[in-house]
């Protein structure tokens, strides 16, 4: 009864304050980009302020299901993160995951703009690349842990980490696609002009680009989780371990974002497939060669 | 939890201008004036923006443009006419391409003079369009309002 009620709570702690720590995280990253331009940035509330004006906006938009199906990848999003702090299977966390991934795909398909159509077949082939080494983690942690649900995942002795350390590279490397970081920034990036003007967002303006900027607060949240998973165990003192890896990937994403330029897709597919397989194929390779 | 004020988000168009302005325009945003630090951001795409940026003065092949920019704006928004061009059109007013400032073809609310037009002024102007901006919010809910209640 008593872990219900954990879960319930885990559960309701991630609804209501992932999309300030998602905000926060924003706001901190763009502080920290300005630093590294020599920059004063702006204020660290500033997304707050971004999201807040764009609720108050004309809404203009070209079709009316753009605003359902952004608020079907909200929803999924925050089911995948839901089910995450639950405790629940890792792997239906990273379908579900897909699937909301798959609605941002059609919310800017159905506007038939050019620029929204090709920032989101450049979602696609994201998608495509990152998939794998996402696959692959769970896999991982099967091998590590015999078990799917992530509560088991997080009650072990040692952290996974010492067992996955080429999965957790992997994962990192990914997790500069998953969070629109340079230089995998090609279907949509927080900075200025881009070729295709803001590629995926393009035709979301007002509410739904705040319902957009939400979500992704939301996922953010859940990688990064994701990444503390890999530390966690069952020692307490894991749980502040966990949270300066978390801190310290995150500040490598940045710096990453800050001294790179954008790259060609079929580039990033490349890197990313041989990294996911060099990295995380040999690390679980040599897992099941230990297991038997 | 809104603060309009502090997050203006610009759309620059180039019209026939010299890129003298628009030179000044990117300056703004490098480190030595660091617009970001009002929240500005230089954003590429008119459904997301609040302040038109126009630099230059009209011509015949960019009016349509304009106009077409200044409608897929969402209310509600604000333009500034930076450079004498876009506020006159400059010394090209006689050129028989030019039809004269910007505020021949859409409603400009702030003039920012120069030639080129100094950071500093360009960031003025904004400032003073974001005060316009917070004005026209408090009318675009009121309307809101009002188209609800109908």
């Amino acid at each position: 009864m008593s872990s219900t009620l954990i879960k319930i709570i885990c559960i309701v702690c991630y609804i209501v304050f992932a999309p300030f720590v998602g905000g926060l995280l924003d706001g901190i990253d763009r502080k920290i980009s300005a630093r590294m331009q020599r920059r004063v940035g702006p204020p660290l509330l500033q997304p707050f302020y971004d999201v807040g004006k764009l609720f108050n906006k004309q809404v203009i938009s070209v079709t009316k299901s753009q605003g359902f199906l952004l608020l079907s990848y909200l929803l999924f999003i925050v089911l995948t993160g839901a089910m995450f702090f639950a405790g629940t299977d890792i792997l239906l966390c990273v379908f579900v995951l897909s699937t909301a991934a798959m609605f941002l795909y059609f919310a800017s398909c159905v506007t038939s703009s050019p620029y929204s159509t090709i920032g989101a077949s450049r979602e696609l082939i994201q998608m495509i690349a990152y998939e794998p080494a996402v696959l692959m983690t769970c896999v991982g942690f099967y091998l590590v842990r015999g078990s799917f649900e992530i509560s088991s995942i997080a009650s072990t002795k040692v952290s996974n980490i010492v067992f996955l350390p080429g999965v957790f590279v992997a994962f990192v490397f990914i997790l500069t696609i998953k969070m629109r970081k340079s230089p995998f920034d090609i279907s949509t990036a927080h900075h200025a002009h881009q070729e295709i003007v803001k590629g995926i967002t393009s035709e979301m303006g007002a509410r739904n680009l705040a319902f957009f900027t939400v979500t992704e607060w939301y996922e953010n949240v859940f990688l990064l989780s994701m990444v503390g998973l890999f530390i966690i165990n069952k020692n307490p003192w894991s749980i502040p371990g966990a949270f300066a890896v978390v801190a310290l990937v995150y500040f490598v994403e940045i710096l990453i974002d800050n001294c790179s330029a954008r790259i060609k897709y079929f580039t990033m597919l490349k890197l990313t497939w041989v990294i996911s397989l060099a990295l995380a194929g040999s690390n679980i390779w040599i897992l099941m060669l230990i297991r038997k | 939890m809104y603060k309009v004020k502090k997050s203006p988000w610009v759309l620059h168009y180039d019209g026939s201008s010299c890129n003298g302005c628009d030179i000044e325009v990117l300056a703004c945003l490098t480190p030595v004036y660091d617009a970001e630090r009002f929240g500005i951001v230089n954003t590429g795409d008119p459904m997301q923006a609040d302040i038109l940026l126009i630099t230059g003065g009209i011509n015949s092949q960019n009016e349509a443009v304009v106009k077409q920019l200044y409608d897929q704006m969402p209310r509600p928004k604000v333009v500034v006419a930076v450079g004498v061009c876009a506020c006159t059109g400059g010394i090209f007013k006689d050129c028989y391409n030019i039809l004269g400032g910007a505020d021949k073809v859409i409603p400009v609310d702030i003039y920012v003079p120069g030639c080129a037009a100094r950071p500093q002024a360009i960031i003025d102007g904004i400032v003073q369009a974001v005060e316009l901006f917070e004005k026209r919010l408090e009318k675009h809910k009121a309307y809101v309002k009002k188209e609800k209640e109908a």
